[in-house]
């Protein structure tokens, strides 16, 4: 008789399994899902972590409760440490930005990536080259031309950051026309587009959703943006031009590209159902208007990766970002 | 007239019933909020926001504006009954308002403080309502170089003005600026006085630092004094309101002075943490019974106070206008701003204008609810303090480590505060300043960092300090507040030798 209920409890379990590997999968989050934010409150993966904690709470998405924390220590490497801590914990996700590549390489902290379980690249984020509209470089030519000519280290670049992706688009850019730039680290990318039109900086590399409000309003001008292609969207934005008029900056003679990740990655030793449950969830998130006006509202690159092929991105991205970081004297000394 | 008739349909907005309920909800939230110290508003408006997504956006952040304002009263309470600020800005409050409330008058300093908020945040509101485009234009001269002349003028204030000896103040201040670097260095990128140690990536935030040093180090000295708390026979109703009132306006002119400073230090992006400290170093010299600051006076309550929330509020101006926060919570409610669409910036005037007024008019309503709010709760407050010390002190001690450990979740703050607590009380039985010490890992990294970004844009040149009208001016009013002792002798003694 034990062995009877035994086997049925097999099959059952069998049974589940089999259903996992369908449409839905058989992990579920028991307890509340803690959401680490390594980035300080009012930033852009801050923004985007809430984004997503309302879209879920407003869908009802999720059984459990998703709740954002913030560990901005260290360039984030606080955050990535403590989910580094937290094997074997399948509530605890974690969205990135370039400092998962770039904070452990400039700082020596004991992380890599690899550390985690990645679960799904969620977007993409563009950058562009943006000056002040007073000034009179109307192209990316003029303005490569005014930067050669202006004396060696006068021309101000700021950005978020120090030796993060601002920095290193910076100093790509300084390699690209052979100039040479002063770059001024501010602490968050609304402060560094309102030095801009302050003039206190000559140009600046904010993401679209830093610098959009200054342009709507004639402040600031968009020269490129840092991608293979134009963006996609294409209502118009100010004096009826649309992130899609906004020329590539390889196209206009400079050649630079640079996107940064926003990704989500989870406490290490995740089994694959744990990891399939966040993909699904995120494909649910993806698929709602809310998450649709975000990205317009950010023009974002909205590529989308899980498994492997995400992998072998940041894989990739990790590599050139060493080799980026390298080129400009970044990495951590010890 | 156009902005009156905006404002009035913004009050009719906020006005709806429904607005009006969200508004005591938030005020209510904020309140509890800001006692609890470590929560802070920041927090509390950030574990808040989610709640808000499915609201319209007016009401959304009207709510969410109601309990930036209850904190910012709620960090009152805490400061001037157990002498535990919660907030920054707060720091300043404790100096008077905890010696009133161990003198037995809790209810007047509570009423004052709630008062000066009251008329800061009004004071502030109506520059909003009336100069808004104006002085938006104005946060945009602030480079790093202004911006670290604000902070000289803040800590040159506190050194020069203070009645301490100058060199126990720097020694306090120099220890502050020291534990302000562990960290990350901003402007490097690079990991400094770490000693590889995770718990420090973060530095010494100052919330720990502050509870430590003023909640659990008073503890620590009641406790040798003998196990009681003074202030146990305060007046215990509302008439101490009224009589408090009759007082206030005697000092209608460390109010005005206080507001004026508060809304220049919220709107140049500095927020409200120096202008507190910048109002009561200034009220301190200029007030008739300046030499009784630190010992129970009612002004050195009115001074920070007024000036924090007129900055608190102004901050509010330059997040709307061009999408800077003044302040953290400015930055969470930004956040907000963008969830909801609506995309803060010079625009947001022109396209938003139900939003943004409906906004303004909810911080006429919010205060004042607020001011109801608490006002009607200072007898109650005021009577925690009759509680025997026994009971009260585990019930502060487990406040502070439920406040320490909720800054960032982690149980090492809890001991840090513990040491930090050992170290207040030392430094107050060898008679050295805190609050210096406290100004320092507040805006020491914040200084510095304003100070190497701008000889970074210098290449390196110290004239940027004086390189152009608006920057001398505000370095040549740190350098006179500095010295400000030394002039005053000097120019006394050249009266003499003239006589």
């Amino acid at each position: 008789m034990k062995s009877f209920v035994l086997n049925v409890a097999l099959a059952a379990m069998a049974m589940s399994c089999a259903g996992s590997t369908a449409s839905f999968a058989a992990w579920e989050p028991v307890r509340p899902v803690e959401f680490i934010v390594p980035a300080g409150t009012g930033g852009g993966a801050d923004q985007m972590a809430r984004t997503i904690q309302g879209i879920v709470t407003k869908h009802n998405l999720m059984k459990q409760p998703l709740v954002v924390i913030n560990k901005a220590g260290g360039a984030g490497g606080e955050g990535f440490l403590d989910v580094k801590t937290s094997s074997g914990n399948p509530h605890k996700i974690i969205i990135t930005l370039s400092n998962l590549f770039t904070t452990p390489l400039a700082t020596g902290i004991p992380f890599n990536w690899k550390d985690l379980t990645p679960v799904a690249m969620l977007a993409l984020d563009e950058f562009v080259l943006w000056v002040n509209a007073e000034k009179p470089y109307t192209s990316v030519k003029d303005y490569v031309d005014a930067a050669k000519k202006a004396p060696s280290g006068s021309f101000k670049m700021g950005g978020t950051g120090s030796k993060q992706e601002d920095q290193i688009i910076t100093v790509g850019i300084e390699k690209a026309i052979d100039a040479k730039f002063t770059y001024i680290p501010y602490k968050g990318g609304g402060e560094v587009a309102v030095q801009l039109v302050g003039n206190h900086v000559d140009s600046t590399v904010n993401n679209p959703i830093e610098a959009v409000a200054q342009w709507r309003g004639g402040k600031l001008r968009p020269l490129c943006v840092f991608d293979a292609q134009p963006m996609a969207y294409d209502e118009p934005i100010a004096e009826g031009k649309a992130w899609k008029d906004i020329p590539t900056c390889k196209s206009q003679g400079l050649a630079m590209e640079y996107l940064m990740l926003r990704g989500i990655f989870m406490s290490p030793k995740a089994t694959k159902d744990q990891v399939e449950y966040y993909v699904e969830l995120f494909k649910k998130v993806r698929a709602t208007p809310e998450w649709q006006d975000f990205m317009k509202s950010g023009a974002f690159n909205t590529t989308f990766l899980t498994g492997a092929d995400y992998a072998k991105w940041v894989e990739a991205e990790e590599k050139r970002h060493e080799g980026l970081m390298k080129e400009a004297g970044f990495l951590a000394s010890n | 007239m156009e902005e009156l008739a905006n404002l009035f349909h913004g009050f009719a907005v906020a006005l709806q019933p429904y607005n009006i309920m969200l508004m005591i909800i938030g005020i209510t939230l904020g309140v509890i909020i800001g006692v609890l110290p470590g929560l802070g508003g920041a927090n509390g408006v950030a574990i808040l926001l989610p709640l808000t997504f499915s609201m319209p956006p007016t009401s959304a952040i009207i709510m969410l504006s109601c309990i930036y304002w209850g904190a910012l009263f709620g960090g009152a309470i805490t400061s001037i009954l157990f002498n535990i600020p919660g907030e920054p800005w707060s720091v300043a409050t404790t100096f008077d308002g905890y010696p009133m409330a161990q003198q037995g008058k809790p209810g007047e300093a509570l009423t004052a403080a709630f008062t000066s908020s009251f008329v800061g945040a009004l004071f502030a509101v109506i520059m909003i309502t009336l100069v808004a485009p104006l002085v938006a234009g104005f946060a945009l001269r602030f480079g790093p170089a202004e911006k670290f002349a604000v902070y000289f003028l803040a800590f040159c204030s506190f050194v020069g003005l203070s009645k301490e000896p100058p060199f126990k103040t720097i020694a306090a201040m120099m220890m502050g600026f020291a534990l302000a670097a562990v960290g990350l260095d901003s402007i490097t990128g690079q990991l400094r006085l770490t000693f590889g140690v995770t718990e420090l990536l973060n530095g010494f935030d100052f919330l720990i630092a502050v509870i430590g040093l003023f909640g659990i180090g008073e503890i620590l000295l009641t406790m040798e004094e003998g196990l009681a708390f003074r202030g146990g026979n305060a007046s215990i109703n509302l008439r101490v309101v009224l009589q408090t009132w009759r007082e206030l306006p005697t000092y209608w002119m460390t109010s005005l002075r206080s507001c004026l400073i508060g809304c220049w230090m919220g709107v140049t992006p500095a927020g409200a943490t120096p202008a507190s400290f910048m109002s009561y170093g200034i009220a301190k010299r200029l007030a008739r019974r300046g030499n009784n600051f630190g010992k129970g006076e009612i002004e050195g309550v009115i001074a920070p106070e007024t000036a924090a929330h007129a900055a608190g509020t102004s901050a509010l101006l330059p997040m709307l206008s061009l999408g800077v926060p003044g302040s953290p919570t400015a930055a969470v409610l930004l956040g907000g701003l963008l969830i909801w669409g609506l995309q803060p910036g010079p625009m947001l005037f022109v396209e938003q204008k139900e939003f943004v007024w409906g906004l303004i008019a909810s911080m006429y309503l919010g205060n004042l609810a607020g001011l109801i709010v608490v006002l009607t709760c200072v007898p109650l407050f005021a009577a925690i303090l009759r509680v025997p010390f026994g009971i009260i002190a585990p019930l502060i001690l487990v406040l502070c480590a439920i406040g320490a450990y909720s800054v960032h979740n982690s149980t090492f703050d809890v001991m840090l505060m513990l040491v930090f607590g050992v170290l207040g009380y030392l430094l107050k039985k060898c008679n050295y300043p805190l609050a210096p010490l406290v100004l320092a890992i507040v805006l020491g990294d914040k200084a510095e960092e304003a100070f190497r970004q701008s000889l970074l844009g210098s290449q390196g040149s110290l004239g940027v300090f004086f390189s152009n009208g608006l920057v001398s001016t505000i370095m040549a009013l740190g350098l006179v507040a500095l010295f400000w002792s030394a002039i005053q002798e000097g120019y006394s003694r050249l009266r003499m030798s003239m006589a």
